[in-house]
Parts: C-alpha cells; sequence; structure tokens
C-alpha cells in the first residue's frame, strides 16, 4: 500500500492510490457499487447457500453409494450410480412419461392460454368475473385440485368415471397419463392465459385495424400480426411452462402415486430417496434432472432465442 | 372496440361462461364432495344428496388437521416476510443503482426459478438432518425464502422502476430528512407492489408439497397439504374422501378470498416480472 511504502514523490497520496486501482469512479459511484453490494448480499447468499451448496453436496453423494439402510458400506464408487441409473428401464420410462405429459400439456395449454387471452382481452363484459374465476386453477393448491381429480375418476365415485361408464382411467397407464396431463392443463391454463394476455396488450390495435382495412381475414391477422408480434412473449411463457412440467411431481403423486408405469422422473427420485433410501442413486437422479432443465433451457434461450425473463429489459 | 352486434355479444358471453365453467367445475367437485355424508360418498351425482357439515366439524376439531394448518400459515408467513424483505433491499438495488455485477444476479435468481426441486430435496434432506433442521419450522422457512427470492426480486424490480423516483428529490429539496422523504413519499408508492409481491410468495409457499412432505416427519411441523395424506377413514376400510375434500376446501379459501379482493394486483405481479419487451 503506498501509505506504508517510503514516499518517493508527493503524489503517493492515498487518494490518488485509490484513484489509480479505480481510475474511472467518482466517490459517488463507488458508495453506490458498495450500497448495492449490501442490499444484495444477503438475497444472493440465502439463494446460494440453498441451491448451490446442496447441488456441490448432491454431485459428491451421487458418485458414492450411500443407502441410509447400510450405512456402514457407504463408499466412493465414481460413475457406477450413473451407469446403473442410465441402464435401468425405470429411469428411461419415467423420462418418457414426464416427456410425453411435458411436451402434451405444454402445447395444449399454450392453444387454450391463447383463447383464453384472447377472451380476457376482447370481451367487453363481466371482463373481472372472467378473470377472478380463471385466477382460481392457478391458485389452489395443486395437491388440492389433485385430490378432486382422484376422486371425479374413481369408478362408483365421481362424476366423471360416471360419465364414461364408470371407467377406471387411473389404472391404465395411458388413461391414466391422460388424467394427468388433463389436470395439469386445468391447472396451468390461466397463468400461461394471462402471461400471453399481457403479451397480447403489447400488439398495437391500429396495425389490427389497418390490416382489416386491407381486407385481411380474423385468421390472417391472427397469424400475421398477433402472433409475430407475440412471439418473445410465447416464448418466455413455453420456457417457463416447459422447465415446470418438467419438474411435474404432486399431480403424479396423488392421482396414481407413479403406479402403472405413471412415475415422471421427480417421482422416481423421491421414491429412491424416501422409499429405498438410497440417497446416492436418489442424487444421481437429482443431478440427471438438473442436467435435462438445463438442456431444456439452453434449448430455448440459444435454439428459439428466447430472451431470458428479465435481462432483455436490463440490457436497455 | 367496435359495437358489439347481437352475434358477437352472444359469442363473447358463451366464450365467458365457458371459461367459468371449466375453471369453477372441479373445485365446485370438492366443495360437493365436502358435504356429502361418509355413506354418500359410492353415489357418483354431482351434488350431494344430503348435505352435512360433519366432515368440517370432524377436520376442524382433529390435531392431525389443525396443527398443519397453524405449520401452514406460520411457515408461510415467517418465509413470506424474510424473501419480501430481501428481495425488495435487492430489488432496489436492480432498480436504482449501477453496480457490476447486475445481470448476473438476475441471471442467478432465473436459475433458481428454473431449478427443479427434486434436485434439492436428496442432499437438503441430507444436510438438514445434520443440521437438526429436519421435521421443524425453519427446515422448510429456509428453502421457502431460497426459493420465493427469485419470484420477489422480479416482481418487485419491476414494479420499483415504476415508481417516480424523482419525488424524492422534491421532498428533500423541500426540506424533508432522507428518512422522512422514504416513509413518507417512497414507501407509500412502494407498498402496492410489496402487497403483490408478498401475496404470489405466501402462495408459492401455501402450495408447496414435495418440500412439505420431504423435509417434515410430524404434524409439529407438517404443512396442511402434506398433511392430508395422513387422514383416517372412520375404519381401515374407509377412504377418508369427506375429511380430505373439506381440507382442500378449507386450504383453498384464502386463496379465493386473495384473489377476490386482489386480482388486478395479482395479475400485474404475475406478468410483470415475465414479460417485458
Amino acid at each position: 500500500m503506498s501509505t506504508t511504502t517510503p514516499a518517493v514523490g508527493t503524489e503517493a497520496t492515498p487518494a490518488h492510490a485509490a484513484k489509480k486501482r479505480k481510475p474511472q469512479l467518482s466517490e459517488g459511484a463507488r458508495a453506490e457499487r458498495r450500497l448495492a453490494f449490501w442490499l444484495c448480499a444477503p438475497a444472493v447468499l440465502v439463494m446460494i447457500a440453498v441451491t448451490a451448496y446442496p447441488l456441490i453436496y448432491a454431485i459428491i453423494l451421487s458418485l458414492e453409494r450411500y443407502n441410509l439402510e447400510l450405512p456402514a458400506e457407504t463408499k466412493f464408487i465414481g460413475l457406477a450410480n450413473y451407469a446403473a441409473v442410465l441402464s435401468s428401464p425405470f429411469w428411461w420410462q419415467s423420462l418418457e412419461v414426464t416427456v410425453i405429459i411435458t411436451v402434451f400439456s405444454v402445447s395444449i395449454t399454450l392453444v387454450l392460454g391463447m383463447l383464453l387471452a384472447e377472451v380476457l382481452h376482447r370481451t367487453v363484459f363481466f371482463r373481472g368475473g372472467v378473470r377472478t374465476a380463471s385466477l382460481i386453477p392457478y391458485g389452489i393448491v395443486t395437491v388440492a385440485a389433485s385430490y378432486g381429480w382422484q376422486y371425479a375418476w374413481t369408478p362408483s365415485q365421481g362424476y366423471l368415471s360416471a360419465a364414461f361408464n364408470n371407467s377406471a382411467p387411473l389404472t391404465s397407464q395411458a388413461q391414466a397419463i391422460a388424467v394427468i396431463i388433463v389436470a395439469e392443463i386445468w391447472k396451468t391454463t390461466p397463468f400461461m392465459g394471462l402471461l400471453l394476455l399481457a403479451g397480447l396488450s403489447l400488439v398495437p390495435e391500429d396495425l389490427q385495424k389497418a390490416a382489416k382495412v386491407d381486407g385481411a381475414t380474423g385468421w390472417q391477422r391472427f397469424t400475421k400480426i398477433t402472433l409475430p408480434l407475440m412471439k418473445p412473449a410465447i416464448l418466455v411463457a413455453l420456457l417457463f411452462r416447459a422447465l415446470d412440467s418438467f419438474r411435474i411431481f404432486d399431480n403424479i403423486f396423488i392421482l396414481t402415486s407413479g403406479n402403472n408405469g405413471t412415475a415422471s422422473v421427480s417421482t422416481l427420485g423421491y421414491d429412491n430417496l424416501f422409499n429405498a433410501l438410497n440417497l446416492g442413486i436418489g442424487s444421481t437422479i437429482s443431478i440427471l434432472i438438473f442436467i435435462c432443465v438445463a438442456i431444456i433451457a439452453v434449448v430455448f434461450i440459444l435454439g428459439f432465442g428466447t430472451a431470458a425473463p428479465g435481462t432483455d429489459s436490463e440490457m436497455r | 372496440m367496435a359495437v358489439l352486434t347481437p352475434r358477437q355479444r352472444t359469442g363473447w358471453a358463451t366464450a365467458n361462461f365457458v371459461v367459468i365453467a371449466l375453471a369453477l367445475i372441479p373445485v365446485l367437485w370438492l366443495v360437493s364432495l365436502s358435504f356429502k355424508t361418509p355413506g354418500a360418498v359410492l353415489d357418483p351425482s354431482f351434488w350431494p344428496a344430503q348435505w352435512t357439515w360433519g366432515n368440517y366439524s370432524g377436520i376442524l376439531t382433529s390435531a392431525q388437521f389443525l396443527r398443519p394448518l397453524v405449520n401452514s400459515i406460520g411457515i408461510g408467513v415467517i418465509a413470506t416476510l424474510i424473501a419480501v424483505t430481501l428481495a425488495s433491499m435487492a430489488a432496489y438495488a436492480i432498480a436504482r443503482l449501477r453496480f457490476p455485477g447486475k445481470s448476473v444476479l438476475i441471471g442467478l435468481a432465473l436459475l433458481i426459478a428454473m431449478f427443479p426441486l427434486i434436485a434439492l430435496v436428496t442432499p437438503m434432506f441430507t444436510i438438514e438432518r445434520y443440521l437438526g433442521l429436519f421435521n421443524t419450522w425453519f427446515g422448510l422457512i429456509i428453502p421457502y425464502v431460497a426459493f420465493g427470492l427469485p419470484l420477489g426480486i422480479y416482481t418487485l424490480s419491476a414494479f420499483f422502476r415504476e415508481i417516480p423516483w424523482e419525488l424524492e428529490k422534491a421532498a428533500k429539496m423541500d426540506g424533508a430528512t432522507p428518512f422522512q422523504a422514504f416513509t413518507k413519499v417512497i414507501a407509500p408508492l412502494a407498498a402496492p407492489g410489496m402487497v403483490t409481491t408478498a401475496i404470489l410468495v405466501f402462495l408459492a409457499c401455501w402450495n408447496d408439497f414435495l418440500l412439505a412432505i420431504s423435509f417434515t416427519s410430524t404434524i409439529s411441523s407438517r404443512t396442511a397439504p402434506a398433511a392430508m395424506e395422513y387422514f383416517s377413514g372412520g375404519s381401515v376400510f374407509t377412504v377418508p374422501t369427506g375429511p380430505i375434500s373439506a381440507a382442500a376446501v378449507v386450504i383453498t379459501i384464502p386463496i379465493i378470498i386473495f384473489v377476490l379482493f386482489f386480482q388486478r394486483r395479482i395479475v400485474a405481479g404475475l406478468t410483470s416480472g415475465a414479460v417485458k419487451g
């Protein structure tokens, strides 16, 4: 430090040294940075403590043989857990089920959400009532709704089962997955609709009117004007929904407990932890899910050019 | 929008009706189940033939539900208060200050918003057992705060950007102290955004099931959604459909209240963080 070294010239004052280290910053700007640091530090600390640290710990656990029932046999086994999971038909089946649920529920939700957004945007009367009603599926506790769906589809107990010839869809794989997808769609369409509604209100009304004057049909106006202008909003909503849907747990846990080949990757990971008490395999599944989620995000952000939410407005 | 023709009018009315019906029928079904008598459970008709309060009086006098309900409220409120406080500090910095690493912070929040919860469960379970946090309120509050923060930071920084901060300067010029300028001018402007954010964070905590069943083992800290699984029927052979439905309705009531009173704010909050530009 300049204050401890013998002064060679008069310039070697502390102020000068500070100026040298951060030449372009005024005192005010540095105070601003310091304040920002202290304001952000608690939030950053909590977020990192709860996610980054466990994630690193999960990586370590995934490289160990670690069963809570046999703690004495815990040891480092390299990638053997990964080999075990990736060669297990259960993993691939649950991945397939998860992907099917994600693709169907997200794409149908997109279409229905678009319709809902149009209804909320265009309707001139009873707008508040429609909005209130559609917020209820968004807000309802997923588990509460799941029990409703489960009872509705239970033979000789539920109105939906009765309407479909007293059928028991939750006991067969394909039908159970369809029920799970319906429950997901019901729960998430309002969120999608509201996100798209926000995008829809950014489409200038003048443009629509001009196209109408030029003789464009409603469908043409939708595909040529609304959709291209809404593309950023749609991509963000899709990314959010896809990541959320990939993590599906609550609905499956209540509706089928993952029986009859309806386990998702999340319920599989849960079973390995709490029923098999196998921390090694459970952690391996966790890491693999994390990698899948990262791939989905990267595909959306790099492949489709989805603006990461927040960053877009931030950079301007 | 032009004046509607009668045909358009009918069209929109039908659309509205369909939306409301689709949204509410599954909820009404739960309400109906919660009023059915235990004997009527094997009756698939939509409305109960005979209405009873029995399921409600049953769960509302049972510690198996009341204690988890108290846990849900307590854990949710504490986690929300902490998350909104920390998030508003960070959001203030994002909206108002220039500092390096701002985009890193936003990226981090986004990353955590997308984090697969199950990936956290295994290691957190081990860590919480080691730290003695397993099956305690704080064992749930800590992860709830962490996952409420990204939501809070996004929503609040969007709200804070809209606040006319020049008013603060004007107040100071008129002789207000910085503290007065904050409490009399800025805080009232920021309050609506913070209330909205608090509602969204609380709903997220209220809704959680995976962490609640993973990090609790008794009713001393189990939350209401996780407790419903452990209800028992009249006998081992009876499925507790009625009590579970009644519990589902009870934990839905706060959501309906929030939605009725704050629907505009909730919509604004949900969309502010996600869709910009």
